[in-house]
């Protein structure tokens, strides 16, 4: 290759490829190919958009963690408790939602991402299991283990009613994931992006080339709260309810799960192991009520064993 | 007296009961081409790193041509013109050789943190990382990820790293450890075709690299200075035949 053509290639990376359109178009084909499942396809959406942010701080930076859930069940109590008081705007909602839980990424990513790996690991649950705590104490606010109780979402631009099947909550949920998709795709490709792979790869070779690498991961550590912030208040507006499960351990890691069965550090790993993971719990839960859980533990036992990289990993080995 | 490149004065470093750095006085003068050498265990690695920045000294002070830098933070002192290579070869493994030494560029040219344009318009850090592979031979493989390449060529990409950040003081910590003698010579080469203003410092085993490579050698042992010296002295020193060559003085 000559120097011009590596120096090309190296540089389109960012370029648009065919490909990337291939889960727009499903999402809206999926519209009008399941009209009966809106409602699970909106959540689905939402929780792609869960799933994406984690992908930036685990599969781009790194950062291991389990409490990921306190960013997301920060915006849907933001977003709820805002429709439960008398201001149901959704899109100021969603940006409130998204600014407290990046707020409350940045307090806490400035303690936590002092150490790595296990330590961290244990951090972030703990800071989790506080925010958790701290939603149950306040039920005057939160509702408690009842849930917050009597939220009402405006229209959306005061036109967009949320009606009773789904549409409005269907394409509400799938502009916005395009919308951060379109921002988390810029973010991966910027020097900032490529930046972190460096950090995931080698810690001490970042150090060494004089990369500030604490503030970075806590650029990153926020942006990432403030998407897990947007898809809780995008699932709180469209289910017009929240309850403390939202901050849940759980939620934490299922949405690992779901990453790590589509791909992680790829972009797109989210698109296909949140629809596989939702859709199979939808199903497996309709044949076997009780008992769902083992099949999706299957599930998971499947893709540990036989495709180390999620579902993306497969095709990747397929390529070559 | 010229100002040194690089000074410790009385740097100590100890952990628990091990003392790894024993009140280390070092000079390092401009355009220096100085080794250090020492048994296994001596501290040089150690040295390397209390110098850089990666481990703080329980004492003593290190100046950057006469500033002192003890208090700066690694990314500070690479910032400076502090560079380092790693022993043990500490590259983006999965990455590709260009990705490697642009992340690198990237970070000099103060471009690594930015948000809004994407690296691949950032053209004049790729074209110069290129431009360092072709001069080091390694631009057959640019884009081929690094753990895919040929140990001596990692190695190779170790010191692309380290010059891609424009060093005024490179500390190169066994360049060719772990690499064939048929493909060490051209590390050595690439070496010794370093720009002489650039002030070096070699950590090496390798015996035929330290006397080909080095004016002046400093011999470590047990976390202290033994000796120092040019590398006639050196090699005719019965004492540092003894700790270190491993040969007898002879009687």
């Amino acid at each position: 290759m000559t120097s011009i053509s590596t120096v090309d290639a190296f540089a389109r990376r960012h370029r648009y490829h065919l490909l990337e359109a291939l889960p727009w178009l499903a999402a809206v084909a999926s519209y009008f190919v399941f009209p009966d499942y809106l409602a699970l396809g909106a959540q689905i959406l939402a929780t792609i958009l869960f799933a994406l942010s984690a992908d930036l701080v685990l599969g781009y930076a790194g950062i291991v963690t389990l409490g990921h859930a306190a960013f997301f069940g920060t915006g849907a109590y933001i977003a709820g408790i805002l429709a439960a008081h008398g201001w149901g705007e959704p899109i100021t909602g969603l940006l409130a939602g998204a600014a407290a839980a990046a707020l409350l990424g940045f307090v806490s990513g400035l303690v936590v991402l002092r150490t790595t790996g296990l330590a961290l690991l244990m951090q972030t649950l703990v800071v989790a299991t506080m925010v958790a705590e701290a939603a149950n104490k306040a039920s005057f606010i939160t509702g408690g283990d009842d849930g917050l109780q009597g939220m009402e979402v405006w229209p959306i631009f005061g036109k967009f009613r949320f009606d009773l099947f789904g549409h409005t909550a269907y394409f509400y949920c799938l502009i916005v994931l395009f919308l951060c998709w379109l921002a988390a795709r810029h973010i991966v490709h910027s020097p900032f992006g490529r930046s972190l792979t460096g950090i995931r790869e080698n810690v001490r070779r970042m150090h060494a080339i004089g990369a500030p690498v604490t503030r970075r991961r806590l650029v990153i550590y926020t942006i990432s709260a403030a998407l897990a912030g947007i898809s809780g208040a995008l699932i709180a507006q469209t289910t017009q309810f929240v309850s403390l499960s939202f901050l849940s351990l759980e939620r934490s890691g299922t949405v690992l799960i779901m990453l790590i069965i589509g791909g992680v550090g790829q972009l797109y790993g989210a698109f296909i192991g949140v629809p596989l993971y939702m859709v199979a719990q939808n199903r497996f839960s309709e044949i076997d009520p009780v008992y769902w859980y083992f099949w999706i533990g299957l599930l998971m036992v499947v893709v540990v064993v036989f495709a180390r990289g999620g579902v993306l990993g497969l095709f990747d080995r397929f390529r070559r | 007296m010229n100002t040194p490149a690089l000074e410790t004065l009385g740097l100590h470093k100890s952990f628990g009961a091990l003392t790894v750095a024993n009140a280390v006085d070092f000079r390092l003068e401009p355009g220096a081409r100085h080794a250090l050498i020492g048994p296994n265990g001596a501290g040089k690695t150690t040295f390397v790193e209390l110098v850089t920045g990666a481990l703080r000294p329980n004492a003593g002070q290190i100046r950057l041509a006469g500033a002192d830098v003890t208090q700066l933070v690694q990314a500070a002192r690479v910032k400076l013109g502090l560079v380092r290579t790693f022993q043990i070869t500490a590259l983006f493994r999965r990455l590709s050789i260009l990705e490697n030494v642009t992340l690198a560029i990237c970070e000099r040219q103060g471009i690594g943190g930015g948000l809004f344009r994407p690296a691949g318009h950032h053209r004049t850090a790729i074209e110069e990382a290129h431009a360092l592979l072709e001069q080091l031979g390694l631009d057959d493989e640019a884009l081929h990820p690094v753990n895919t390449v040929a140990y001596g060529r990692q190695r190779m990409v170790e010191i692309a790293m380290s010059l891609a950040l424009s060093p005024k003081v490179l500390l190169l910590d066994e360049p060719a450890a772990g690499v064939p003698s048929s493909e060490s010579g051209t590390i050595i080469e690439v070496i010794e075709r370093l720009p002489p203003d650039l002030t070096l410092l070699i950590i090496e085993h390798d015996m035929d690299l330290v006397f080909r490579l080095a004016r002046r050698i400093t011999v470590m042992v047990q976390g202290s200075i033994m000796v120092e010296g040019p590398p006639e002295a050196i090699a005719a020193d019965p004492e540092v035949r003894r700790v270190y060559l491993g040969e007898r003085a002879p009687a």
